[in-house]
């Protein structure tokens, strides 16, 4: 039994997948609407290996790339400069509770009037979510940094310059990695939304689109498939990167 | 008050002393008050600390025994008072501080030895020479820890000899102890008392110890502050002077009985009155 354990994680695949056979198998569904899962990854395979899929899950890497790295570049500074003054951040916590509870989508017809069509409106809303997610994370994790680390260095004669540098920037990092995972995964999720409408080309949100548009059921399931394996892997390469650099997190 | 009086040495031109007048007190503590909100936890407090003796701090829960030296080590604000080492204010020695939560008080980014280090290179010091001195302090102590690795990957024990070792680094003047060895079982606290002892022989620097264990207050001081409840008077600043090293035995020989008992019936009329 002991060995099998290793084999846990693919029972719930095994069975999706079989229930997906047996339901297009016993034609429960219109099989236009449900392709089977073995036209499903064909289509999958085909379209990443010599299709337009490939390109257009590029492009909504990139364009994921791009946001959440400008939103970290923007977000991060910021929130250790708010999160090291409590007073500061209180005087400032109702703006970005407010903008971060509103929907980024919302602000898609403003970022059409400010960049135009194109992918800088994609990429700065996607970017404008994303901080947000961040700047929050990292507030609080330089807030929350604790107090006897701090008193810890002030006792040894830290200077205010050097507790924030020594101490409390690394005490933020694992809350800091919770922030650009929750930001990588909105990032994306604006990203797509922008790709299926605002005159789009490209891209997995665009691929989706056109796919249900023209009725190829088997490209758009593999469009989605695709969609869901770029959240997964965005997500696990930051927890690969944080377990790397922040190997003390949770211990 | 009159028990505070009678311990306090009189000194009324306080004149800055002289490092090396090993008689004269190491820290006085003149007119100490504090509040927190409505309660006064010192109010009007003075004593003073003896040189080159490891003295415990002893009292009801909630008295102030923390506060004490977290306002002696300059963590907390005074509202009121002076607090002078050899006539110089905190920021003028070197000092070493031992929390109680070894966890929180590691930098767990740094490994063991950076750990130790860490006080050095605030100071400046060069590379070389942080590892000079940390490898002296090992083999001073004659400590077995592999201090590559990370604090988490040591036991409580071992992280809290770390946290003392990162104290005693810049060769303190006084070493403040915050009941340091409350988070570890009885077995490591054993060992680590003998630890201590042995850092305090070895060292001879001032140590004042926070302790809720009275056993562990008596077994390793040459004296024992014991304070009431809040406003915290010094009720009785009871003296042991079994020789050193002291060992298991020391705990049923009748000296060390008869002192605890005594300090066990001060403290319990002193919750009493509460």
């Amino acid at each position: 039994m002991k060995r099998l354990q290793p084999l846990l994680p693919f029972v719930g695949v095994a069975v999706l997948l079989a229930v997906w056979s047996l339901t297009v198998w016993m034609r429960v569904v219109d099989p236009v609407l449900l392709p089977s899962p073995f036209s499903t990854f064909r289509a999958m395979w085909t379209g990443m290996t010599s299709g337009k899929l490939g390109l257009d899950f590029l492009k909504t890497v990139e364009r994921t790339v791009y946001s959440t790295a400008i939103a970290a570049v923007i977000a991060i500074p910021l929130g250790i400069l708010l999160g090291s003054s409590e007073k500061v951040y209180r005087s400032v916590e109702f703006l970005i509770d407010f903008f971060r509870s509103t929907p980024a989508s919302a602000m898609f017809p403003l970022f059409l009037v400010l960049f135009g069509v194109g992918d800088r409106t994609k990429i700065s809303v996607a970017a404008f979510g994303a901080a947000l997610v961040i700047l929050f994370n990292v507030a609080y994790g330089v807030m929350n940094a604790r107090k006897t680390r701090l008193l810890a260095a002030k006792v040894m004669g830290a200077s205010r310059l050097r507790v924030l540098f020594d101490v409390m920037l690394l005490e933020s990092l694992p809350q800091t990695f919770v922030g650009l995972r929750n930001g990588v995964s909105l990032a994306l999720v604006i990203i797509v939304v922008a790709e299926m409408f605002i005159g789009s080309q490209d891209g997995l949100g665009h691929s989706v689109f056109e796919a249900q548009q023209l009725f190829e059921m088997p490209r758009m399931y593999a469009a989605i498939f695709a969609a869901g394996v770029l959240g997964y892997g965005l997500n696990l390469l930051f927890l690969l990167v944080e377990r790397r650099f922040v190997h003390w997190s949770g211990k | 008050m009159a028990g505070a009086q009678s311990i306090a040495t009189a000194d009324p031109a306080r004149k800055v002393h002289d490092p090396t007048h090993r008689t004269a007190p190491h820290v006085t503590i003149r007119g100490l008050s504090k509040r927190f909100s409505d309660t006064a936890i010192y109010d009007n407090f003075d004593f003073d600390i003896p040189r080159g003796k490891l003295i415990s701090v002893f009292g009801p829960n909630g008295c102030g025994k923390s506060t004490l030296i977290n306002m002696i080590a300059g963590l907390f604000p005074v509202d009121a008072g002076e607090i002078l080492f050899d006539g110089q204010p905190v920021s003028k020695i070197r000092f070493g501080y031992v929390f109680q939560n070894y966890r929180e008080a590691m930098f767990p980014w740094l490994r063991a030895f950076d750990n130790i280090a860490y006080p050095l290179r605030l100071m400046g010091v060069s590379k070389a020479e942080r590892t000079a001195r940390v490898g002296k302090l090992v083999a001073h102590l004659g400590v077995k820890i592999d201090l590559a690795l990370y604090p988490y990957q040591l036991s409580g024990g071992q992280q809290q000899l770390v946290s003392i070792m990162r104290a005693l680094i810049v060769n303190p003047e006084i070493l403040f102890l915050d009941e340091p060895f409350s988070a570890l079982d009885y077995e490591m606290t054993l060992f680590m008392r003998e630890q201590l002892q042995r850092v305090f022989m070895e060292t001879a620097t001032t140590m004042v110890l926070v302790s809720h264990d009275l056993e562990e207050a008596v077994y390793l001081s040459d004296r024992i502050l014991l304070l009431s409840r809040h406003p915290a008077r010094a009720v009785e600043f009871v003296a042991y002077d079994a020789p050193r090293p002291r060992t298991l035995e020391t705990m049923s020989e009748a000296d060390f009985i008869s002192t605890k008992a005594h300090c066990l019936d001060v403290f319990q009329r002193e919750v009493r009155k509460g």
